[in-house]
C-alpha cells in the first residue's frame, strides 16, 4: 500500500526552532516533532526547554541552551548544530513604551533579541554552511511591523526590520533554492502579549473585536509554519503571511 | 600571504562546488556556482580576511585563483 497523502510532512528533516521554551516557538518545536521532524529547540532556559522536549514524539530532539543576544552562544550553538532543513527564529520579546518616553536602553532591550540576534544567527548558520539546499527558513514577524499601536513604536520597528532583513535574505539563498517567508500574527496569547500593564481582562474584551472573535493561539502560528517548512511551500519565498483571526488593526 | 591558504579561503566561500575543484590554477569565473554573490563574498573575504578592499572591476579581470591572489597580495 503507498503511504497516505501528506504534502505537509517533515519526515526526514532536522528543524531548528529559536525561543522554543514558550509561546509561539514552543508550540511551533512540538508541533513540527509530531509532524516528523527531528527537533533542535533552543532557548535561554534549560529547565523549560526539557518541558518543550518531553511533550515532543520519541525522537532524535535535541534541548540546546543559548542567550542569542551573545555571539558566543550564537558560536556555541552553531558549531554544535547537524545540517538543517528547516529554522524557525521565534525568539524575540515585547516591549509598550511611548515614543516620547524611549530611551537608548528601551531601544537595545527590543532590538538585541528581535533583530541583532536572529540577523547574526542567520549569519552564522550560512558561514558555517550549516542550512542544506531546497532548506525552508521561517521568521516570525508581526502585524504590528503595519499596524500602529500606542506604546508599540520600538517593537513594531523591530519587527518591520525584521520582514525587510527576510526579503533581502530570501533573494540571497534562492540560488540554492532555500526559501524565507515570514509571518505576521496578530495578537496571539502568549506571554510576549502582558507588557506595560496590560491586563488580561482588557485583552478578552479586545479578542471579541476580532471577526474570528478571539486572539489566536500559538498553535494555530505553529500550524502555518509547519506549512511553511514543509515541500508543500516549495514555490513560497519572500513572502510574508499576516495571521489575523480577520483583524485589520492590532 | 600563502597560496595554499588563500586557494582554502576563496573555496569556503563556496557552498556547493567541493573544494576539490577548486586550486590556484582554477579559472573560477567557469565555476558553476560563481555568481555575483560569490562574487560579494569574495570581495568581502578580501576585506575582512586580508585587510585589501578589492573592486568587482579587478575580480572581473582575474582568470585564476592565482590572479586573484597576486591581486590582493600586491595591493
Amino acid at each position: 500500500m503507498s503511504a497516505p497523502f501528506n504534502p505537509f510532512s517533515l519526515s526526514g528533516k532536522v528543524v531548528l526552532v529559536t525561543g522554543a521554551s514558550s509561546g509561539i516557538g514552543q508550540a511551533t518545536a512540538i508541533a513540527c516533532a509530531k509532524m516528523g521532524a527531528t527537533v533542535i529547540a533552543t532557548a535561554r532556559n534549560k529547565q523549560r526547554l526539557d518541558c518543550t522536549i518531553s511533550q515532543m514524539p520519541q525522537g532524535e530532539h535535541m534541548a540546546i541552551c543559548a542567550d542569542l543576544t551573545l555571539q558566543n552562544d550564537i558560536d556555541a550553538l552553531v558549531e554544535q548544530l547537524p545540517r538543517l532543513d528547516g529554522l524557525v527564529q521565534c525568539a524575540g520579546v515585547g516591549s509598550r513604551v511611548l515614543c516620547k518616553n524611549m530611551t537608548k536602553d528601551d531601544i537595545q532591550d527590543v532590538f538585541l533579541p528581535n533583530v541583532e540576534a536572529p540577523i547574526l544567527l542567520q549569519a552564522a548558520l550560512l558561514r558555517k554552511k550549516k542550512i542544506n539546499r531546497a532548506a525552508s527558513i521561517v521568521y516570525i514577524a508581526s502585524r504590528a511591523a503595519v499596524a500602529p499601536s500606542i506604546g508599540n513604536a520600538a517593537y513594531s520597528a523591530s519587527k518591520g526590520a525584521i520582514l525587510s532583513y527576510a526579503r533581502c535574505l530570501a533573494r540571497e539563498l534562492a540560488p540554492r533554492q532555500i526559501r524565507v517567508n515570514c509571518i505576521s500574527p496578530a495578537m496571539v496569547w502568549t506571554n510576549l502579549i502582558f507588557n506595560g500593564g496590560v491586563d488580561k481582562q482588557q485583552l478578552e474584551e479586545d479578542e471579541l473585536k476580532y471577526p474570528l472573535k478571539r486572539y489566536g493561539q500559538p498553535e494555530d502560528v505553529a500550524n502555518l509554519a509547519l506549512f511553511l517548512l514543509s515541500d508543500a511551500a516549495s514555490w513560497m519565498t519572500g513572502s510574508n503571511i499576516d495571521l489575523t483571526g480577520g483583524a485589520m488593526e492590532l | 600571504m600563502d597560496i595554499n591558504d588563500f586557494v582554502a579561503n576563496f573555496a569556503e566561500q563556496f557552498d556547493e562546488t567541493d573544494p576539490s575543484e577548486i586550486q590556484a590554477s582554477t579559472a573560477f569565473h567557469d565555476l558553476e556556482e560563481w555568481s555575483s554573490l560569490t562574487g560579494m563574498a569574495v570581495i568581502a573575504m578580501a576585506r575582512t580576511q586580508y585587510g585589501k578592499p578589492i573592486i568587482g572591476k579587478e575580480l572581473r579581470q582575474c582568470v585564476t585563483v592565482e590572479d586573484l591572489f597576486n591581486l590582493i597580495k600586491n595591493k
